[in-house]
């Protein structure tokens, strides 16, 4: 259906793909399997018109295309699902999923029922349970992207490319995801499928490329491969999968957490955190798991502080009240947070490094109420060693870094901070897998040295392999607790699953 | 490769060449500019210009803008003028103050301060937006002048007053000494204190700079601060200059301060750009009123002209950020 023959393309000299071909079939769902930088957004942006210089031809039924812009792409039936949402914040759901393609009455108004209609078919379709007017400001980040999903299966394409869909997501989402692929390829459909959740792959995969540096290294059929094989590919060695620990944390306690409820802004009637009770042991690392909405990451907010006037309960920290009403004072206390959307809330893009890094711990590295850019180095230079943070230098921005090296950039600047608990949400998301299993070696290590650890995540395996407790919430309660030892996929997820479904 | 990075060098002192390339035009089309007595009269003409520039350069990188610094240099100037010639008197009461020279400086720069503090507060406080907040002190403070003035200017000020607006020290001007010595605070905290970081931080994402445990609304005060401050200091330069507090003194200033920020490269959106930067902005647009003055340009193209230069300035830097 859609052929891509020697693909090739430059940034000012620099090659990031070269000689790529492959080809989509109908009816069958393509993964593209490469480590961050290996090439794979690039492709998938020639493919649908974002970048029109390219090396080699497109063949799209039989006959050479050149789209010169995703306008271009579109017409063609060519729809890509965004890594990077692109949504507009302040238009409804239905406006951004028919932007650039209203629906007009014969009067040449917008008709705004029909879309409303159309809006409500599709997120029902999707089991997104909001209203189409629904600013996309109100949404949580994994709502959004069903709504960047909407947007693609609204136009009716022909070759769907999603790229990285499930990044934002939790499983219970990602099951509705999957069934909307599955009817898309009984549809005959074209589907390419981008993701660094290897598991997903082999549920829902037919066909996989594996790019490295630009190149293709294997293709094939996803039967008769394995996992180990396919990360062989992608890094060109072996990589060990973290064995799963199970060690009993030290009993003394550092964050002890007690009748912690949030009330939602503007109606306190209802309740987003129902009654939290738990504790964090020295040196332990306790996972939190939930569906989207469950009240993960507004947990992790009210122990930084950043709810202070619509919270009640108690948290203490080391045995003393921790009493705290922003995120400045909480990291002065000792409690730091590596947040979920590093590009939007994690790290300053423009900057360099070691302004990134250093950023927390100015304190640290004044002399005299003076900077003193020997003392910054210092203290830059201690953690790009000891994280193993890939940069050509100090002075590199951040915006220049992989998905992984940014992450341990923010990390870096927490634990620049000499903190006694850190919270951790979604440590991983748009992490190649490498990078992820240094990630989790990094966090097991830590909490050895003796930090707390919190970590949320909507992703079951990360959970299990880092964690050495977990507590399940769904609707804002915890709805249960379990050793890792005894836990099991299974168990955790029922508890996560609301009961009103 | 060379070639990239000799571009990106180039562009990094693209105001620096189009300065020189402007002096050097401009002294092969009029004898009268390369003088050393035009070049104290283009810097001391400047030299007020630096001083709110400097602050609007520390408010434009926080993502925020300060309108308001115009009508705070009117206010400011003839605050301390009034208290100058007449003292603080109350009426229905005996009670009378009277300044020295030194605390009616001190009152100036102390009613900048304030109103600049009440930006940051309205601004941080009620989240109302930097061009609204700044936008109705920019009427706020023009209306406070007219009322402390009565509408009429407040003049003949003494000489030890008009000596900061027309004297001399070790063969500089004083007003050019100001300028310079706020010059070099400025870059001092924009490189070397944890403040500085904070203000370069929050303009390029503020999120992370709250998430990373900067106060951003102190931050934003102390900035906001700062910059009334630097008003007020140009409010007195500007009164000794002219030896009169003017009710109308300081029109449109904000304008031209802006104008230097964005010349000499600095984003509107916030984190990044230099005081350096903005120095070499405000001696552009020095240099070009005095080459078009000297020229007998008439001041209606003078205008349209340094409206075209901004442009100018401004399409050059984003054609470079993007090849980048």
């Amino acid at each position: 259906m859609l052929v891509a023959e020697k693909i090739g393309k430059k940034f000012f000299g620099v090659t990031a793909l070269s000689d790529v071909s492959m080809e989509l079939l109908p009816g069958k769902v393509t993964a593209i399997i490469g480590e961050n930088g290996a090439g794979k957004s690039t492709l998938m942006k020639i493919l649908s018109g974002v970048y029109s210089d390219y090396e080699g031809a497109i063949l799209y039924n039989g006959k050479e295309v050149h789209f010169a812009n995703p306008k271009d792409a579109q017409a063609c039936g060519i729809a890509i699902i965004h890594q990077e949402l692109n949504l507009i914040p302040d238009l409804s759901i239905s406006e951004n999923i028919f932007l650039g393609r209203e629906i007009f009455t014969t009067w040449g108004f917008l008709d705004q029922k029909s879309m409303h209609q159309k809006t409500q078919e599709l997120l029902s379709r999707l089991q997104l349970d909001v209203s189409p007017e629904t600013l996309i400001r109100d949404l949580k980040l994994g709502q959004q992207q069903v709504v960047e999903i909407a947007k693609a299966l609204l136009s009716d394409s022909e070759v769907i490319i999603m790229d990285e869909p499930t990044s934002a997501i939790s499983d219970h989402e990602v099951a509705i995801l999957f069934n909307i692929i599955e009817g898309l390829r009984k549809e005959n459909k074209a589907i390419v499928y981008i993701s660094h959740k290897l598991d997903e792959l082999f549920k829902i995969a037919d066909n996989y490329i594996v790019l490295r540096d630009g190149k293709v290294t294997e293709a094939g059929t996803m039967k008769g491969v394995n996992h180990d094989l396919i990360i062989q590919k992608m890094v060109g060695r072996d990589i060990k999968i973290i064995e799963k620990r199970h060690r009993i944390a030290e009993e003394e306690v550092v964050l002890q957490v007690e009748n912690l409820n949030l009330y939602k802004k503007g109606d306190t009637s209802r309740l987003v955190l129902d009654n939290l009770n738990f504790n964090l042991k020295k040196g332990e690392i306790l996972g939190v798991f939930g569906l989207m909405g469950a009240g993960r990451t507004e947990l992790l907010e009210c122990i930084l502080g950043m709810h202070a006037t619509t919270s009640s309960g108690s948290i203490r920290l080391e045995n003393t009240i921790l009493e705290v009403s922003s995120p400045s004072q909480a990291i002065q206390s000792g409690v730091v947070l590596v947040p979920e959307d590093r590009k939007k809330d994690g790290l300053i893009l423009g900057l360099d490094v070691k302004t990134n890094l250093t950023l927390s711990s100015l304190k640290v590295i004044e002399k005299y109420g003076f900077l003193s850019q020997e003392k910054e180095l210092a203290l830059t230079e201690k953690y790009i060693s000891s994280l193993k943070i890939k940069t050509s230098s100090p002075h590199q921005a951040v915006k220049n870094l992989s998905g992984g090296n940014q992450q341990k950039v923010v990390l870096a600047r927490c634990l620049a901070t000499q903190p006694k608990v850190l919270l951790l949400d979604e440590p991983t998301r748009g992490v190649d897998a490498n990078a992820k299993n240094e990630i989790y070696k990094l966090i097991i290590s830590l909490s050895e040295a003796g930090l707390g650890i919190i970590v949320v995540s909507s992703e079951l395996p990360e959970i299990l392999t880092v964690s050495d407790r977990v507590l399940v919430m769904a609707e804002g309660k915890i709805t249960a607790e379990f050793n890792t030892a005894e836990a099991n996929e299974d168990a955790i997820l029922k508890a996560a699953i609301p009961q009103t479904i | 490769m060379n070639i990239v990075l000799d571009r990106s060098k180039l562009s990094k002192f693209q105001s620096t060449i189009a300065l020189i390339v402007l002096c050097i035009a401009l002294s092969l089309l009029s004898d009268k500019f390369l003088t050393v007595d035009n070049g104290w009269n283009v810097l001391r003409q400047i030299s007020v210009n630096i001083c709110i520039s400097v602050g609007m350069t520390l408010v434009i990188l926080t993502a925020g803008i300060d309108l308001s610094v115009g009508s705070v240099i009117a206010f400011s100037g003839a605050v301390a003028a009034g208290l100058l010639k007449s003292g603080l008197s109350f009426p229905g009461s005996d009670l009378f103050i009277g300044f020295t020279l030194l605390g009616t400086l001190l009152a100036g720069i102390i009613t900048g301060a304030l109103l600049g503090f009440f930006n940051g507060w309205v601004i941080t406080k009620f989240k109302v937006p930097p061009f609204v907040a700044t936008l109705a002190m920019l009427t706020v403070a023009r209306g406070f002048t007219m009322l402390w003035t009565k509408g009429y200017p407040i003049s003949s000020l003494g000489s030890n007053f008009a000596m900061i607006g027309t004297g001399w020290f070790l063969g500089i001007p004083i007003l050019v000494w100001i300028a310079f010595l706020v010059v070099i605070a400025a870059v001092v905290i924009s490189n070397k204190t944890a403040l500085g970081r904070y203000i370069y931080a929050i303009g390029g994402n503020e999120n992370a700079a709250i998430l990373s445990g900067i106060n951003s609304n102190k931050v934003k005060i102390i900035v906001y601060t700062l910059a009334g401050v630097l008003a007020a200091i140009g409010g007195i330069m500007v009164t000794s200059r002219l030896d009169s507090a003017q009710p109308n003194a300081g029109m449109s200033y904000e304008l031209d301060a802006i104008a230097a920020v964005v010349i000499g490269g600095t984003s509107l959106s916030g984190g990044r750009g230099t005081i350096i930067g903005t120095v070499l902005g405000a001696i552009i647009i020095g240099v070009l009123n005095n080459g078009l003055v000297l020229l007998d340009v008439s001041p209606f193209w003078q205008q349209v002209v340094k409206g075209l230069v901004i442009l100018l300035a401004v399409m050059i830097d984003k054609a470079n950020s993007k090849t980048e």
